[in-house]
């Protein structure tokens, strides 16, 4: 089963914490100041895709394990 | 479903209340060194960069008036995020800033006079006498206001003209401090192992010791 989730590119990621104070279900953090880490909570609703200023946030379908 | 404000969330209002004092009395400008100082201690301290996603008042002033109608909401060009250029600034930064301070050392050695000027995008020089109410402390520490005052000041421009040109919060992709202490979280946390991604794998099992908040 797929599932719509939001996938941050970590490696670009700047830590500001935007997407954090967006998301409506409180499922993304800045982890330890390096990235955000998006919890398996996410829906995908992509309101944080849309504030990252570095834009490094996508919405991916996500195969369900 | 609308998120419960904290009260850290209206520190844009001390942030545009720093920017009007130094209209009024250049000495306040001082007062941002709080700015400088308490993110990096927080990176130190904490290891985490809470500053800037909680207490920065900059960063929740470009949000604030982007939120306002002001940005475009555009994507930031590929350049601006690159590491080259984020980088690149912090260096170019830290030179103005050391020059500045260099500027302060050269009025405290009384090798140069004050100069009641602001200077904005580091060639702007734009009288600022009326701001100076200094006769009581020493022309240094008036001079150190003036050009501290300058680095915020051109600061707050170029994050408004990348507010209103892409996204609002951009500043926060080339923000010095922002870089700055993500460089030392990055140091700190550099002996560690890197964690299982969630990203990824959705079935962690909270093995990946990442917060998950659950709602």
């Amino acid at each position: 089963m797929a599932k719509r989730k939001a996938v941050v590119m970590e490696n670009e990621c700047v830590a500001c914490g935007t997407c954090e104070k967006v998301c409506p279900l409180g499922v993304i953090s800045v982890y330890k100041g390096l990235y955000a880490v998006v919890a398996e909570q996410c829906v995908g609703c992509g309101r944080c895709k849309m504030v990252c200023p570095a834009s490094v946030i996508e919405i991916k379908e996500v195969e369900l394990s | 479903m609308k998120k419960q404000k904290k009260w850290y969330d209206y520190l844009w209002i001390v942030s545009a209340t720093y920017l009007i004092l130094g209209f009024l009395n250049i000495l306040f400008a001082w007062i941002g060194l709080l700015c400088f100082c308490i993110p990096l201690f927080l990176a130190i301290w904490c290891g985490d960069k809470r500053y800037c996603n909680r207490f920065c008042g900059r960063g929740q002033l470009f949000g604030v008036l982007g939120n306002l109608g002001l940005s475009r909401n555009k994507e930031i060009p590929q350049f601006l995020r690159s590491k080259w250029f984020r980088y690149g600034f912090l260096a170019f930064f830290m030179i103005m800033f050391f020059q500045m301070l260099f500027a302060t050392y050269l009025v405290f050695a009384e090798r140069n006079s004050l100069k009641e000027v602001v200077t904005l995008l580091w060639t702007l020089k734009l009288p600022w006498q009326w701001a100076n109410h200094t006769t009581s402390v020493a022309p240094w520490v008036a001079q150190f206001a003036f050009g501290f005052y300058s680095v915020m000041l051109t600061s707050t421009i170029l994050g408004l003209i990348t507010m209103v040109l892409f996204r609002p919060r951009s500043w926060c992709v080339y923000c010095p401090m922002g870089t700055m202490t993500q460089l030392i979280c990055k140091a700190k946390h550099s002996g560690e192992q890197k964690k299982i991604s969630c990203n990824a794998a959705l079935s962690c099992g909270g093995e990946c010791s990442i917060p998950h908040k659950s709602k």
